[in-house]
């Protein structure tokens, strides 16, 4: 077994995507400041100097405490306080961790939709591509904010505040992966129609193969790369999504906020000087998506053969 | 009783303003481990009539008459499930471009595993051994290494061996192959199609081989078929089609090979292309580019007749036959 993970890790070195990685520094640059984020996100709980979630360890005479290196800064919060006292590092350490999820979980519930509705509607045409495509369309024509914020208005009343809490970060998947899945599957069923036509569909039917294999087995590998790219670039869209709607309020709640919330809640603070609680987890924000871009762009121009520039 | 008989088959396009009909009534068969080569320009219908003996014409196509009979069963007939057993399985077919058939993203191994499985109910490592062995019939050099390797990794020649050991995978009756060394240099033509034909030899498989190259019909089958629009005009043992020849289509076709001229001479023609399915003349299709076409020609098209061991679908050799009927009558 041994041999086989050495040969596919030689495979990689020598591939043309390693290749174009090396030379290409904002890719590296990206890749390096995005991996440092997720880490930091994942192993939120054991970095972060306290738990934000834990009520017990907020102190309201903290409230609204400057970054370090200012007048009244206190050395045990390094980026400051927010209106409730919390430490804002670790309040965006786990902002940072609550929107990555959201924003992973939302492109994967829309890569499993658009993929599979892509590859029918691709694949099997007819009726079902125009029923499904039509679906498409019509979801496309709502705006997604609006309809999360019709579907977050609806679950508010009828969970109610607290309830509302716990479940809004599932919530939030369900309606950003829910408004966004057709993307994802034009784009997969625009590269079905042009693999169905190749030989080796024809060599698949010959050799005996049943539809759903032909379209999982043959057909789905050699449409992801732009699966990858689109999916990439969604990454970022969803955690602006989340984002937006929890400046308006309709996202994650402040007891367990995201980068989102924080900016909502210290936005109503700006006006009295504090605006730290505010533009740190902005700044960490278009940081976050800014890179996610540009490793989608970078993947764009290595996925795509037509792109090859030599 | 032949192996594959196909009768009267009948293959139409639905398309906007009408049916385009592919193929018209053809009827041919197939006897265990006899290689049958099918002939004609493109256009011909060639690969149709391939794909249709699988029942895999793709839409709008669809079969509109007779029957494909394999063992005395009606492909054209069958549901999907029971085809799905006999595609591969019993009927392996070989495509023209090695660079397209196999699946870029698979490994040799994997899509050779894949192939087996999908009719066996065997082990991953038993499917495996039989990849492996195929691939060694096949003459491929170092085969072990092949089975974890991508198609891109292999070079053409070697990409259509291992697409014929996939045929061979699962010790099919009958391999159909549509231009197999079309898309292949001339030297590996050559070292292909004598793999080919050997392989068949060797274990029995009727091969029906679907080329517009004369010489490897020559050299490889023991009967032939020449289509023309749709239809099978001549057909009969292969040494007897190329060295005499009947219908006027098929001295035109052999005429016109390069070798048969003149060194420095200009080569043959036949004047004019296939008509197109939309506008098929009446009567004979090839009448309007055939040197003896006649009013009846033009009007109706002709039946099969024999000569010798061909049967031959023309007006003017049945007129000859006749004619040298009466010849011999008069002298004797």
């Amino acid at each position: 077994m041994t041999t086989a993970t050495v040969s596919r890790w030689d495979r990689f070195r020598e591939s043309f995507f390693w290749y174009s990685f090396k030379r290409d520094k904002v890719a590296i640059l990206s890749f390096v400041v995005l991996l440092l984020m997720v880490l930091a996100a994942v192993f939120a709980p054991m970095l972060a100097p306290a738990d934000p979630y834990d009520l017990a360890q907020i102190d309201i005479m903290n409230s609204e405490l400057p970054p370090a290196g200012l007048d009244g800064a206190d050395p045990a919060f390094p980026l400051g306080t927010d209106a409730q006292g919390r430490d804002l590092l670790s309040t965006i350490l786990y902002g940072t961790r609550v929107s990555l999820m959201i924003g992973f979980g939302a492109v994967l519930l829309q890569s499993i939709l658009g993929v599979l509705f892509g590859l029918m509607a691709g694949y099997l045409g007819g009726k079902v591509d125009a029923v499904l495509m039509r679906i498409a369309d019509v979801q496309l024509s709502f705006s997604t904010l609006m309809v999360a914020i019709i579907v977050g208005a609806v679950f508010k009343a009828s969970f109610g505040n607290l309830m509302f809490g716990e479940i809004a970060i599932y919530m939030l998947i369900f309606i950003i992966g829910v408004a966004e899945w057709p993307q994802i599957a034009r784009t997969v069923r625009a590269s079905v129609l042009a693999e169905k036509k190749k030989e080796y569909v024809d060599a698949a039917k010959v050799m005996g193969f049943g539809t759903p294999r032909i379209m999982f087995r043959h057909i789905l590998p050699n449409t992801l790369s732009p699966i990858f790219v689109i999916g990439t670039v969604q990454i970022a869209n969803a955690i602006i999504s989340e984002a937006a709607l929890s400046f308006l309020g309709l996202g994650m709640p402040e007891t367990q906020p995201s980068l989102g919330s924080l900016i909502k809640s210290g936005f109503d603070f700006i006006q009295s000087g504090s605006w730290w609680i505010t533009l740190i987890p902005g700044l960490v924000l278009v940081v976050l998506v800014l890179v996610i871009n540009l490793l989608g762009d970078w993947l764009r121009d290595v996925m795509n053969p037509r792109l090859y520039k030599g | 009783m032949a192996l594959l008989e196909v009768k009267n088959l009948d293959v139409r396009f639905a398309v906007r303003g009408g049916d385009l009909t592919a193929l018209r009534g053809i009827s041919f068969s197939l006897d265990k481990g006899e290689r049958l080569g099918l002939v004609g320009e493109s256009g011909a219908g060639k690969s149709v009539a391939a794909f249709s003996i699988l029942n895999l014409i793709a839409k709008p196509g669809y079969i509109a008459g007779g029957q494909i009979l394999f063992e005395g069963k009606d492909l054209a007939a069958m549901s999907e499930r029971e085809l799905r057993k006999i595609r591969g399985n019993r009927i392996a077919m070989i495509f023209q471009d090695p660079m397209m058939t196999l699946n870029p993203v698979l490994t040799i191994g994997t899509q050779m595993v894949e192939a087996i499985l999908a009719h066996r109910k065997i082990s991953k490592k038993e499917a495996r051994a039989i990849a492996l062995d195929r691939l060694q019939k096949v003459q491929i050099p170092s085969p072990e290494k092949r089975l974890d390797q991508y198609p891109h990794e292999l070079s053409g020649g070697m990409r259509q061996r291992v697409i014929i050991a996939i045929a061979l995978l699962l010790d099919p009756e009958v391999i159909i192959a549509d231009e197999p060394t079309t898309a292949l240099d001339v030297t590996i033509q050559a070292e292909i199609m004598d793999l080919l034909l050997n392989l068949c030899e060797q274990e029995n498989v009727a091969l029906m081989l679907i080329t517009h190259d004369l010489g490897v019909v020559s050299q490889v089958t023991q009967r032939m078929l020449v289509m023309y629009s749709g239809r099978i005009i001549e057909q009969g043992p292969t040494r007897d089609i190329i060295d005499n020849a009947q219908h006027p289509y098929t001295v035109g076709l052999i005429s016109a090979l390069p070798q048969m001229g003149e060194p420095g001479a200009r080569l043959f023609q036949i004047p004019g292309s296939m008509p197109s399915l939309k506008n098929v003349p009446t009567g004979c299709p090839f009448h309007p580019r055939c040197d003896y076409a006649t009013d009846q020609c033009r009007q109706a098209m002709p039946d099969y007749v024999h000569a010798g061991n061909v049967d031959v679908a023309c007006f003017e050799v049945s007129k000859r036959m006749e004619q040298e009927k009466h010849m011999q009558e008069e002298r004797s």
